[in-house]
């Protein structure tokens, strides 16, 4: 089931606590959308809406093509050669796979945070602000409200305002990991693309991070993937699945961890699969 | 059929959730003899089989207990969802409901070692009719569940009105002992609890039924229950020797 619309019938309370409402609209769409790695292809016919400041988390074995959509989502794999996608991606309505639509532009309204954090060998500072300068020239006090903004949303700043000179590679991996979310916020950017975000995390580090994620969700549009089914259905208010390349089932989180309808999903989230 | 569709790659869970049921079919295996044996104790007058009935519903209660531990124990370190939850949660459900069948032929038993000290009553004789109802009913439930068979479940669950029926009957029978000689009345209001807690042993099956149709369904059984049980509204007919 992939239409959003079908999914949101009834107003529920998704896992997170946001309304799961018809009010919910897609910000960013896949249509028809097929990948390949040189020949082999990794995502067949793929249709999915991710709804606006929500949680929409993907969830399937390792080789499912979760992180591939993800990865298409910001147009990422442009920089290898022979990966090639087909079909479309929607943001707002524009196709944002179209070689038209400005790279930067894209990078700019959908932000990605990767499974291994990947601060920059620079000052904590300096990491949000040299983000920030690729896109935007602003005055230091400008800067520094800025840095402190984003540090703030990504949950990091009581811990790091006193050293924001030191460098983030001296700061712990959740503390490095919410750097990054909060490097990404820092763009004001409209969609969130995390990638298993939390899979180097210990059990603390990984609790900031997904009620850093609800915090996020009321101003951006989130995508996560996930390999821990807990936090899929704890985080999201929906959940793809995903086998073999195929979206098997799309639906809300509650429904779909609780009740699958299909038996493929039901293998898959009680631990049979293979 | 087989009670779960397939194996989970972790052995050890299935192992942990076949025990699980493992219990409850235990524990239903002894309530259902408890109340069997109850019965024929009431029939046969036999005080000390009673004894033993009421002594052997603390394995049962152990069970439970058991049973308690197992769903805490998978609800913590297996984290299980979808089917698997609710084969958990309701295995929870069904042991409770298993229990209370334990306690409510127990009482069965204490009562007949009370009603053994005084006379014989006619009304003893359509007991066993409806023991043999609601045991029935319990067997129908127990097997509807080793083979989470959701259909059978739900004919079982139907049967209660049955149950009901008959004991809305005994209620008007044992109401009429008591009004033609008050003698009768002691043995007879022992009776009345006896057809009493039968009566709620088909209610506590009804509920395992509806715990195997969620098992299966993972939605609650739609239609509603028709009751059989008017003895609320029953009164005596002062002056006539009847019940109405």
């Amino acid at each position: 089931m992939t239409d959003l619309n079908f999914a949101m019938s009834a107003p529920v309370v998704g896992t997170s606590g946001r309304a799961v409402d018809a009010g919910a609209k897609p910000k960013m769409s896949a249509r028809k959308l097929n990948f390949y790695y040189d020949r082999f292809r990794a995502l067949k016919d793929v249709n999915l809406d991710i709804a606006e400041k929500r949680v929409t988390a993907l969830i399937g074995p390792s080789g499912c093509g979760k992180s591939t959509l993800l990865r298409i989502f910001n147009r990422i794999y442009a920089i290898y050669p022979k990966q090639e996608a087909e079909g479309e991606v929607l943001l707002d309505g524009e196709n944002v796979l179209d070689p038209k639509f400005p790279l930067n532009r894209l990078r700019g309204k959908v932000g990605m945070v990767f499974q291994k954090p990947v601060p920059f060998p620079m000052s904590i500072y300096e990491n949000i602000a040299y983000a920030i300068r690729h896109y935007e020239k602003l005055k230091k006090p400008e800067m520094d409200t800025r840095v402190e903004e984003a540090l703030r949303q990504g949950a990091l700043w009581d811990e790091v305002k006193d050293k924001l000179k030191q460098s983030a590679l001296g700061l712990s991996g959740g503390q490095q990991q919410r750097l990054c979310i909060a490097r990404a916020v820092a763009l004001k950017p409209e969609v969130l693309l995390l990638d298993e975000p939390t899979s180097a995390l210990d059990p603390i580090a990984t609790g900031k991070i997904e009620q850093l994620i609800a915090e996020l969700a009321e101003r951006f549009t989130i995508a996560i993937v996930t390999h821990n089914m807990q936090q899929a259905a704890r985080c999201s208010d929906f959940t793809a699945f995903m086998y073999l390349g195929e979206l098997v089932e799309f639906g809300e989180t509650e429904k779909l961890f609780t009740q699958p309808a299909k038996q493929q999903t039901e293998d898959y989230i009680t631990g049979r699969f293979g | 059929m087989p009670p779960l569709p397939s194996e989970h790659i972790v052995k050890s869970y299935d192992e942990e959730l076949a025990r699980l049921t493992g219990e409850i079919q235990r524990m239903g295996d002894l309530a259902l003899k408890e109340l069997e044996a109850a019965i024929a104790a009431v029939v046969e007058r036999d005080s000390d089989s009673a004894e033993r009935i009421v002594e052997s519903d603390k394995e049962v209660d152990a069970l439970e207990n058991e049973v308690g531990q197992d769903v805490i124990r998978l609800l913590a370190l297996r984290q299980p969802m979808a089917r698997d939850l609710r084969e958990v949660m309701a295995a929870l459900r069904i042991s409770s409901d298993i229990e209370r069948i334990g306690d409510y032929a127990a009482n069965v038993a204490k009562r007949a070692i009370a009603l053994n000290r005084v006379e014989l009553v006619r009304p003893v004789f359509s007991l066993p009719r409806l023991g043999k109802l609601a045991a029935e009913i319990i067997s129908e439930v127990l097997l509807s569940y080793r083979d989470r068979d959701a259909d059978r479940a739900l004919l079982a669950w139907a049967r209660d009105e049955e149950l009901d029926g008959l004991y809305t009957g005994m209620f008007r029978e044992l109401l009429t002992y008591m009004m033609e000689d008050p003698r009768n009345i002691t043995a007879c209001t022992h009776l009345l609890f006896m057809a009493k807690n039968i009566e709620r042993i088909g209610d506590h099956a009804t509920n395992i039924a509806e715990n195997v149709y969620f098992i299966v369904h993972g939605t609650q059984i739609a239609q509603t229950r028709r009751k059989g049980d008017n003895t609320a509204s029953v009164v005596a007919k002062v002056g006539t020797g009847k019940s109405a």
